[in-house]
């Protein structure tokens, strides 16, 4: 090689390194965010304006078909997905988030308190609590208590409230009477039960949320004396949910108007009451007399009032609002 | 003049931005099917309510009206996807170093206003920018930071027990739905600013997050700092 080529090449490289240089960094100033902060541009070698829209014709004609395929194949894979598909993909979303929600639960996560000054009321949701009730004869029925003969509560036939002994129902017509054995239990036997005050907010799914004060028993220490289980002899450590422990619980309204199912594992967190006083006083009808559950651990929708029946399952229960396409968890 | 094809987005960047606009939008219509059964905000100045959000023709207008438990099952499905999308588009900006052609600097905040009047036609000269200016900068971080918070506050009224200290960090319960509500409208806000100026800058920008490419002059095979057809939105 000669030496005016040796001297050409370089001087091509130098231009040639210049405009790499120079093509992909933006104008070196101060007051330039992008040079301040180190960013390149990616440009390609320069090009006759023929060549340049030629180039940009077929990738401005592959972007466009794909991205209107890919816009069409979104929307009407969406309108176009049979409403059965939809429903189960919803569905099947909120049980993966129970699932999640279930595996980070922790019993010592609480809510928090308030003071009881802040505590107010507000009355939502009457169904289940039919006029048709005489509270003077009301008990609580527990059934799925294996081998219920052991405690003193026992009676061989738990049915529904009224005169006739009949179950009844807002919207169904009364069944026959089949006797469950179970137990029974009136009010003063369970506030006779370690009593257990607490302040929260209450959370509606509508959105709103209310501050009141609650008195009852828990749920887990009112468990703690009957059993959930299937067998008897099971640990009694309800705490770490023994393999022996019933799956579900499922609450219902005398009248079975309103049902409801709960996991075992929020019915037994410690901010979970069966209570009989609400602010103070002995709960009113409207919110539930005599006996409701509450709840920091789902919303309101969850927390039965009026409870005519507890049963422990394994079966996962029957959801009044979880029938109407809501969350059957509905957890906090 | 010769020119010269400049790659402007990448194809992870533009799939993640065109799937996040269906995403966004199944958020806040589901968002707003379940804001319905609590509607209880509106903009006040001195007790006065100046707009309730929102007015009836509003509701009957879109056929919000008792769709909760639609609105939550559609909310709570796409959560996952709009939520995932975010962190791998940060996560993408970081890794690949596009975060340099997004970030603001602290003279950012002095350089966007200017950009604004510039648009506005106010003034006529520029700050000098990169990919985008600063005004660019300032937006495009700042709807990332709304999205993150639209899933902090999203996440304390979700789960209050299981994220309470979340949700007593956000003031509460209330305080986190107020936060989460009023999000969605500056993201509605972002929205419609932003479309409008891709209107503004013209077919070739609203191109090149397609394609991923714009057409730029060159003079005498070296890049001139662009002062017409800049990217604007």
């Amino acid at each position: 090689m000669s030496d005016d080529k040796k001297v050409l090449v370089e001087k091509v490289r130098e231009i040639e390194s210049r405009d790499e240089k120079r093509a992909d960094s933006w104008p070196d100033d101060p007051n330039n965010t992008a040079s301040i902060l180190g960013e390149r541009r990616s440009l390609s070698e320069p090009l006759s304006p023929e060549e340049a829209k030629r180039r940009m014709f077929a990738r401005s004609r592959r972007g466009f078909l794909f991205g209107g395929a890919a816009g069409l194949l979104g929307i009407f894979g969406w309108r176009w997905m049979p409403d059965e598909t939809k429903e189960a993909l919803l569905r099947r979303t909120f049980k993966f988030n129970e699932d999640v929600s279930r595996f980070f639960f922790e019993r010592t996560d609480l809510a928090p308190e308030f003071p009881p000054e802040l505590a107010t009321a507000k009355v939502n949701g009457m169904i289940g609590l039919g006029d048709d009730f005489d509270a003077s004869n009301w008990k609580l029925q527990v059934t799925g208590l294996a081998e219920p003969r052991r405690f003193p509560q026992y009676a061989g036939a738990v049915s529904f409230t009224g005169a006739d002994n009949a179950p009844r129902s807002l919207d169904t017509p009364p069944e026959p009477d089949i006797p469950v054995p179970g137990l029974l239990f009136s009010l003063d036997e369970i506030r006779s039960l370690p009593r257990t005050q607490m302040t929260t907010e209450l959370k509606c799914i509508e959105g709103w949320s209310v501050i009141s004060s609650w008195t009852g028993v828990r749920f887990s220490d009112f468990a703690a004396q009957f059993f959930p289980s299937l067998r008897v002899g099971e640990s009694p450590d309800l705490q770490n949910l023994p393999a022996g422990l019933t799956k579900h619980v499922s609450l219902v309204t005398p009248d079975r108007g309103y049902y409801v199912g709960w996991d075992m594992q929020s019915i037994l967190h410690p901010q979970t009451l069966l209570a009989y006083e609400m602010n103070g006083a002995p709960l009113k009808p409207e919110h539930g007399a005599p006996l409701r559950l509450v709840t920091t651990t789902k919303y309101g929708i969850k927390m039965l009032k009026r409870i005519g029946r507890i049963e422990f399952t394994n079966e996962r229960p029957r959801d009044y609002w979880a029938e109407s396409g809501y969350d059957w968890y509905s957890g906090h | 003049m010769s020119k010269r094809l400049e790659k402007k987005h990448t194809l992870a960047v533009r799939w993640m931005h065109w799937i996040n606009f269906p995403l966004l939008a199944m958020m806040i219509w589901s968002g707003l099917l379940i804001y319905w059964a609590n509607a209880v905000y509106g903009l006040k100045i001195f007790g006065y309510e100046l707009f309730h959000f929102f007015p009836q023709w509003f509701w009957e207008g879109l056929g919000i009206p008792y769709r909760l438990a639609e609105g939550i099952s559609l909310h709570f499905f796409f959560m996952w996807l709009f939520a995932a999308n975010g962190v791998a588009y940060v996560l993408y900006t970081f890794i690949s170093g596009e975060w340099r052609a997004l970030l603001p600097v602290p003279s950012s905040f002095k350089r966007a206003p200017v950009v604004a009047l510039h648009d506005a036609h106010l003034i006529r000269n520029k700050p000098a920018q990169g990919k985008y200016n600063d005004a660019q900068r300032v937006a495009y971080t700042g709807v990332i930071l709304m999205g993150a918070a639209s899933v902090i506050t999203g996440l304390a009224i979700y789960k209050p027990l299981q994220l309470s200290w979340l949700t007593t960090l956000l003031g509460g319960y209330e305080w986190a739905r107020w936060m989460h509500f009023w999000l969605m409208v500056l993201f509605v806000l972002f929205f419609a600013v932003h479309v409008i100026q891709v209107a503004l800058a013209g077919w070739a920008n609203f191109r090149s997050m397609v394609t991923g490419y714009d057409v730029v002059d060159t003079a005498a095979g070296e890049p001139e700092p662009r002062t017409a057809g800049e990217s604007r939105a």
